[in-house]
């Protein structure tokens, strides 16, 4: 359903993205971690056609996102990491401009309007602006907004930031019944926790680079990790050694 | 005791932000910019020198009026900015207090309440004042060079000027505390986006209507003795302009007074000490109440009953879109607001048409009838590209942190901008052809004048508009948040250079045609339109499409190489 390959991003002579191939198939929820700056929201973005490849294609469908965009758009929901929404809009107004850019409109999409404020409790706040709206509400707003067209594949990136422990629940239950019904879901994540409880499968990113892929078991048998929790794979994959060295000034600090 | 920072570090992130803005500035090539705006600053100033300098070398020659009127003109100048300053203090002074984004580190952190309040003033000065500051030297240069004041004076002058700037900080920060704690910060945004608007459209009306220009005429002075009586006595004797002119006229007439400086220096001090005062008396409290939101139940069905019907033949991503942007713009009370003004300028403008005196003969009357009606294509497509400026070049930008949806909804870009481009033109073609219509309806022209001015006039708004957006687009700031500055960028001036070409070449074109028009009335012989003229309406026509489809194409690439 997504497919990756070859992807490269450049930004002047920095490497973000280092040439990396993925396939996630349909009905599997994809988990994508790593430390920060690995390139994880860059190339999250290339999937949903914010960002322009230096190289390599992205492939949502079989539609290539470059050349036959809106095909391939049409069958995407993306959720940023930060929630900018038309301020002066009211939460109706917004869901139902998203709609519009996705060519639905009419009693259907008033229908799921509704359907989907009721389900992240957003119906009493329907007709106030967005600029009242909290952190939280705001990212619930834009998971709706990412969900009224009916996407095929859900595309989010660390979908659990500022949501309370109800819509984070919520939001796993909403994603696990998306793939289960034949959606697709690739997210980045910072909470391993989250990756382990959710994801079929993971990659892990470091440096640009894919370091590991396939379900957790896979990972710790490419690694020879035996049973390690995923925290302690991350690490080792990721430089624990830091991580440790880290926690033994910030121990030193405290005692 | 907690060692305080010092007011530079409290600062630190203010002017190191500005010095890596122009070090991305000079590293991406910036020196064509710079000698741009050198060369647009430079004629401005040269400007501004050359008519006052031309005023006050005369006037020194006139034997009574002479020593009082540049006083007098000093005051009144410094007057107006002391006006300007306070307005524009009070509206700074609302993000720089209460909504800048430094806020929250700031308070959280130990600071200090007397470190936070001067370097928070110093940063509300800065940024309203600087373009008074610039203003303000070629004005005192030419006093200067006039009365041979020599370098000293400029010394002195920076002397009398600075707590002339310090003083409407220190009260507009005061006027916002007060407000501040009586609205919430967004609703007083609104507030005073309104007031200071309706203040300079109400002063612009003022100023219009009690008809300066009669002032000039000899026989509009009664008595001469009232006349030297009112110049002799200051204008304002308590405001600090006053304080300013006298110091500096004072110095440049050799009789240097002390008394205006100290005024200037103890009660810009006083001043800084009473507000500072009042700050840690309200600051916490005003801070805590401009974190509310303004709560507002919006019922959307009333756009989508009316503009939304009216735009049911349009697929529905575009209408959404059109729907969007025009619901946008009349909730944020600070896009709308300026509308007021604008309906004043409109007024002001005929009434200034109205106001020639060109009916009082033939045949010169027709043939000024007719120049003035031409020239006044020129002058509507420059209030036009002003306006464009004002609304329709930020309206990409404005989407800046919102691209993320529409670039990755199946949006196509040309949608985007064709919605971009009518939301904006409309509005613009109806205003310019209602100008040049009341204009020639007031002119009393002939037919072929007008129907050759509203044609024009739609060919150029059409023009104009793909051009706002197509420089907005070039020179996107997707970081602004107030869709007030962005005109004011480097690409506005850019936008208002090209369409001030095109206006040139549009004019010129058309001249060709309309003088052989003009020629052929005034000698009483019948108007023929022959090839010449007809290759000269083609040239005008030509430069008119050109520029609406070029800067759209141009705008149309840029746009889908955005990233962010």
């Amino acid at each position: 359903m997504i497919r990756l390959e070859n992807l490269t991003k450049l930004y002047g002579s920095f490497v973000a993205v280092d040439d990396i191939s993925l396939h996630v198939p349909r009905g599997v929820l994809y988990g994508c971690l790593g430390p920060n700056g690995a390139g994880k929201t860059t190339t999250l973005r290339m999937i949903a056609g914010i960002l322009r490849p230096t190289q390599g294609r992205v492939l949502l469908g079989g539609d290539d996102i470059h050349v036959n965009p809106l095909a391939a758009k049409m069958r995407l929901g993306f959720i940023p990491d930060r929630p900018f929404v038309y301020d002066k809009l009211t939460g109706a107004e917004f869901l139902r401009f998203v709609a519009g850019l996705y060519g639905q409109e009419g009693d259907s999409v008033e229908r799921r309007i509704a359907e989907l404020l009721e389900v992240f409790e957003l119906t009493s706040w329907k007709d106030e602006l967005i600029e009242a709206y909290s952190h939280g509400m705001r990212q619930k707003l834009i998971i709706s907004s990412a969900l009224i067209h009916r996407p095929e594949c859900i595309v989010v990136d660390e979908p659990m930031v500022g949501l309370d422990p109800k819509a984070a629940r919520l939001l796993k239950d909403i994603f696990r019944q998306f793939v289960e019904r034949g959606g697709t879901v690739l997210m980045s994540t910072h909470t391993l926790e989250v990756a382990e409880a959710m994801c079929d499968q993971i990659a892990i990113m470091q440096h640009g680079k894919i370091v590991a892929a396939g379900t957790v078991s896979d990972v710790r048998r490419q690694h020879q990790a035996g049973d390690a929790s995923l925290e302690e794979l991350f690490l080792k994959l990721t430089g624990g050694a830091q991580v440790r060295e880290l926690a033994e000034v910030l121990g030193g600090r405290v005692a | 005791m907690i060692k305080q920072p010092s007011l530079a570090h409290v600062l630190q992130p203010k002017w190191r932000t500005a010095l890596q803005r122009l070090r991305e500035e000079r590293a991406k090539g910036g020196s064509g910019k710079l000698i741009i705006l050198i060369l647009v600053g430079g004629a401005f100033w040269a400007g501004v020198f050359g008519v006052l300098y031309l005023i006050l070398r005369n006037l020194r020659k006139v034997e009574e009026l002479g020593p009082l009127i540049p006083g007098k003109i000093l005051g009144l100048i410094l007057l107006s900015f002391i006006s300007i300053l306070v307005l524009s203090n009070v509206i700074t002074a609302l993000s720089s207090f209460f909504l800048a984004k430094d806020l929250d580190l700031l308070v959280s952190s130990p600071v200090d309440w007397l470190r936070l309040y001067l370097a928070k003033l110093g940063e509300t000065l800065l940024h309203s004042s600087w373009m008074v500051a610039l203003m303000v030297v070629p004005i005192l240069a030419a006093y200067g060079i006039v009365y041979r004041g020599g370098v000293l004076f400029a010394l002195y002058a920076i002397l009398a000027i600075v707590p002339m700037l310090i003083l409407p900080a220190v009260v507009g920060c005061a006027v916002t505390l007060v407000l501040v704690n009586i609205f919430p910060a967004r609703r007083t945004r609104d507030l005073l986006s309104i007031i200071a608007l309706g203040a300079a459209a109400g002063v612009i009306l003022l100023f219009r209507v009690i008809r300066p220009e009669q002032l000039a005429r000899p026989e509009g002075f009664r008595n001469l003795l009232d006349f030297l009586i009112l110049l002799r006595g200051p204008t304002s004797p308590f405001l600090p302009s006053e304080w300013a002119s006298q110091a500096i006229m004072g110095f440049l007439q050799n009789k240097p007074d002390a008394l205006p400086l100290v005024l200037l220096w103890t009660t810009a001090a006083a001043f800084v000490t009473l507000g500072a005062v009042l700050h840690r008396a309200l600051y916490a409290q005003g801070f805590t109440k401009a974190q509310e939101g303004a709560e507002r139940f919006i019922r959307g069905g009333l756009w989508r009953w009316t503009v939304g019907s009216l735009l049911a033949w349009l697929p529905v991503a575009k209408r959404e879109f059109v729907l969007k942007d025009i619901k946008l713009f009349f909730r944020d009370t600070t896009q709308w607001s300026q509308l007021i003004l604008l309906a004043v300028l409109v007024v002001v403008y005929l009434f200034n048409i109205q106001a020639l005196p060109l009916h009082r003969g033939e045949p010169v009357g027709f043939f000024y009838v007719n120049l003035v009606s031409f020239l006044n294509l020129g002058l509507a497509g420059f209030v036009l590209a002003s306006i464009a400026a004002r609304f329709i070049f930020p309206a990409v930008s404005l989407e800046g942190r919102q691209m993320w949806l529409l670039r990755s909804s199946p949006l196509d870009l040309r949608a985007l901008l064709w919605s971009k481009y009518w939301v904006g033109t409309l509005p613009l073609l109806a205003l310019g052809l209602l100008l040049t219509g009341m204009t020639n309806a007031l002119l009393e022209v002939s037919t072929f004048m007008m129907v050759m001015s509203l044609a024009t006039m739609a060919a150029l708004t059409l023009a104009i508009a793909a051009m706002a957006l197509a420089f907005g687009t070039l020179y996107p700031q997707f970081e602004t948040e107030n869709a007030a500055q962005i005109p004011t960028s480097f690409g506005g001036l850019v936008f208002m250079m090209a369409t001030i070409a095109l206006l040139a070449g549009v004019i010129v074109s058309l001249w060709q045609a309309v003088y052989t028009y003009v020629r052929a009335v005034y000698d009483g012989r019948p108007v023929v339109i022959d090839w010449w003229m007809f290759l000269w309406f083609a040239v005008a026509a030509a430069l008119c499409t050109a520029a609406t489809i070029v800067p759209l194409r141009m705008a149309l690439r840029k746009m889908e190489t955005f990233e962010f």
